[in-house]
């Protein structure tokens, strides 16, 4: 199992809660930045929780935990700018709740009540999506599209911009992610791979799509790649923060590994029994992305207990919320998808709508 | 006989299928340590072992490509998309090499290679996992497709299809998928590329495959309630079609009903409706009515039951038929 050493990674803050020195990077904001770190992280786990037990209750079809995760997103998060673009596969509810997305719509995909009813542009934030790697090569394209803009390698550092596209360990397997670095390199796209490495793809594991390290990839490619500690919330948003700037600077694309691990299942559909130990999860619990925070936060004195009981409090309050706009949710009228098909609708579609209103009205009057 | 979910049936039938030839191997994304995200190979990879039971990679391309490759090395993959909408990916492989290689080679290389496709609506999923995609393969020439309805023809048409020196689409309706049936496996199994009429009658003749078999049976019933003799064909068979049995039925009754899932626009009833209309023409008292998923993308879940073709609207199509 070679991909599955912990070698050659940045860690800025040990799973004890330590600071931890590292020669290439380091965390450029407070402590009190740090702890609106970890109020992302805690609701963002609040969120997922939420929306997992709402499957549960059958108010969601499936719900993709995020859970273990929280640093990666978090981290990478904050260190992306609204002019850049994010583009997100289906996990990243905490860099959408990073983002200011609206977290109802997530909820409406996966209820099965909407397609993805936001405006990518609104939050500079891509729809989620589903065909594994699918999305990196438009992640490229709207790279591309800024070069020709003139948003990249200008001379005032503030109208440049970049995307940063997330994905998984498994669908680096995937041919489109593939030719997805051969354009961002060829072009020198500005372009952040920001892949979670989460140990899992449902139950395939690491090693059986990469035999080295998935950050060394990108040198065959001819770009860097790094690999950060995916659960220290520190060291991701540093990392992210610099290939960040490097693609607006006009530098070219960079992979960003995030070591981490799902510790929760695939979906709420998959049985994770069926394909790993729990000695394993056990093993990562002590490194849990959130804990390590709050040790250091508590010993630094820039949070105590009432801050905590207080984020709980905040925590309960969302929940609620969230629980609130998942059930109150619309719920969808077929009649409306017809005029969003095509940009300019056939008639014939409008044809097939006006038909399957009238059948449909024929059992009302019944 | 035994009674058993098509999930079960599956799962005999490749058991049996790899028990019989040593050159039968199935590859697919989770299929091994998990059994597959449907458990349709449970069990599969601690019998036959890792190397006949193979847990690829996260690329469909990759896994039909290679298994292409297998094939022209003398085996006989059976490879699993995992889902419907996740099989374009391996379109380029399925459509300009798998499809091609016999044609090619002038007749010279066979590709003996299944390539399953768990299909359909109606389980409450999210995007990319409702969808009915068998039009785009029927379409090609040097493909052959076909659908299973129930266990019984689960079981014997997976086993028919990995004998088959042409590359198979195997359609699976998921939901059917735990839905149970009688299986006979000492039987002796009617031809792959046959039709069957489930439920004979003199009325009107109403065509489905996979998943929509079951509502037009349901449908049958309670038009038989309304004095209307609806006779039901299960296609099993899309590509080929089985032209004997649908133009002998729709001879017979003058009118047919076409259901499918799939888009209505270029899809496979409008095929049917087509050699109806040419090889039927005077027979005919009603032209030929399509019941099927509307033309656009399947949409979200919570609106699928007004989207899915169901007993209603078969029952609609067949009075309108009737109505002619
Ligand atoms: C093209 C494609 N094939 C298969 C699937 C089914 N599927 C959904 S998630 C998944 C595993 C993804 O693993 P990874 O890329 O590591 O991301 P993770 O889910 O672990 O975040 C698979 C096989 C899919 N969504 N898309």
């Amino acid at each position: 199992m070679a991909a599955a050493a912990d070698e050659d990674f940045v860690q800025l803050l040990d799973p004890a809660g330590n600071r931890v020195e590292h020669p290439d990077f380091s965390y450029s904001g407070s402590d009190t930045d740090l702890a609106a770190s970890l109020r992302d992280m805690v609701l963002t786990r609040r969120f997922d929780a939420e929306a997992t037990a709402l499957q549960r209750k059958g108010e969601l079809g499936l719900w993709p935990p995020s859970l273990g995760q929280e640093a990666a997103q978090v981290g990478s998060a904050k260190a992306i700018a609204d002019t850049d673009r994010i583009v997100p596969s289906y996990r990243e509810h905490g860099v959408a709740w990073v983002r200011g997305v609206d977290l109802k719509a997530l909820l409406g995909v996966f209820r099965g009540s909407a397609m993805v009813d936001y405006h990518p542009d609104d939050k500079n934030f891509n729809l989620y999506t589903w065909v594994i790697g699918g999305h990196l090569l438009l992640s490229v394209g709207l790279g591309m599209a800024m070069q020709r803009d003139g948003r990249v390698g200008g001379p005032d550092p503030d109208a440049n911009s970049a995307v940063i596209t997330y994905f998984g360990d498994g669908a680096t397997s995937q041919g489109d992610v593939n030719e997805s670095f051969v354009f961002a390199s060829s072009f020198g796209a500005p372009v952040v791979f920001f892949c979670q490495n989460n140990q899992w793809a449902i139950s395939e594991p690491i090693a059986l799509q990469s035999k080295i390290p998935l950050y060394r990839r990108a040198a065959g490619f001819g770009f860097p790649g790094v690999r950060v500690d995916g659960n220290d919330v520190l060291a991701c948003e540093a990392v992210t923060r610099w290939a960040l700037e490097r693609a607006r600077r006009g530098d070219g694309p960079t992979l960003i590994e995030a070591y981490t691990y799902r510790m929760g299942a695939h979906t709420t559909s998959d049985d994770p029994t069926k394909y790993r130990g729990s000695d394993e999860l056990d093993a990562w619990r002590a490194k849990d992305p959130i804990e390590r925070v709050k040790a250091y936060l508590l010993r630094q004195g820039t949070i105590d207990q009432r801050w905590l009981d207080d984020l709980a409090a905040e925590s309960d309050a969302l929940g609620e919320q969230w629980r609130a706009d998942c059930v109150g949710l619309p719920e969808p009228d077929l009649a409306q998808w017809w005029d969003r098909v095509y940009a300019e609708t056939p008639h014939a579609l409008l044809t097939q709508r006006d038909d399957f209103v009238a059948y449909r009205a024929s059992f009302e009057e019944a | 006989m035994a009674t058993m979910t098509m999930v079960k049936a599956l799962n005999a039938g490749l058991r049996r299928a790899l028990a019989a030839d040593p050159k039968v191997l199935l590859a697919g994304e989770d299929i091994g340590n998990l059994g597959g995200v449907f458990r349709v190979t449970e069990g599969l990879k601690a019998e036959f072992g890792g190397d006949r039971v193979i847990d690829s990679p996260l690329a469909e391309s990759g896994i039909v490509g290679t298994a292409l490759g297998m094939a022209l090395g003398g085996y006989r993959p059976v490879v699993e998309i995992q889902f419907d909408g996740f099989v374009f990916p391996a379109t380029n492989q399925i459509l300009t090499q798998v499809a091609r290689m016999y044609h090619r080679s002038h007749g010279r290389v066979n590709v003996p290679m299944v390539i399953r496709l768990p299909y359909g609506g109606g389980i409450g999923a999210v995007e990319h996992h409702s969808e009915s995609p068998e039009a785009y393969f029927a379409h090609t020439p040097g493909l052959k497709v076909v659908a299973a309805a129930t266990p019984s023809d689960a079981y014997w048409m997976i086993q028919q299809a990995i004998t088959s020196p042409d590359p198979v689409v195997f359609m699976e309706p998921k939901r059917r998928y735990h839905e149970k049936g009688e299986v006979d496996t000492e039987a002796i199994p009617m031809p792959l590329h046959q039709a069957k009429v489930v439920k004979p009658g003199k009325d009107v003749t109403v065509l489905a495959w996979g998943g929509m078999v079951r509502p037009c049976l349901e449908a049958a019933i309670v038009a038989a309630g309304e004095g209307k003799d609806v006779e039901v064909i299960d296609l099993r068979t899309i590509s080929p079609l089985d032209d004997d049995t649908i133009l002998t039925s729709v001879a017979r009754t003058g009118r047919a009903v076409v259901v499918h899932e799939a888009m209505g626009t270029l899809g496979v009833g409008a095929e049917i409706a087509a050699r109806i209309q040419e090889r039927c023409f005077y027979a005919l008292q009603a032209p030929v009515l399509r019941v099927t998923g509307y033309d656009m993308p399947y949409p979200p879940n919570r609106a699928e039951a007004d989207y899915l073709p169901d007993l209603d609207r078969v029952l609609d199509a067949v009075d309108r038929s009737l109505a002619f």
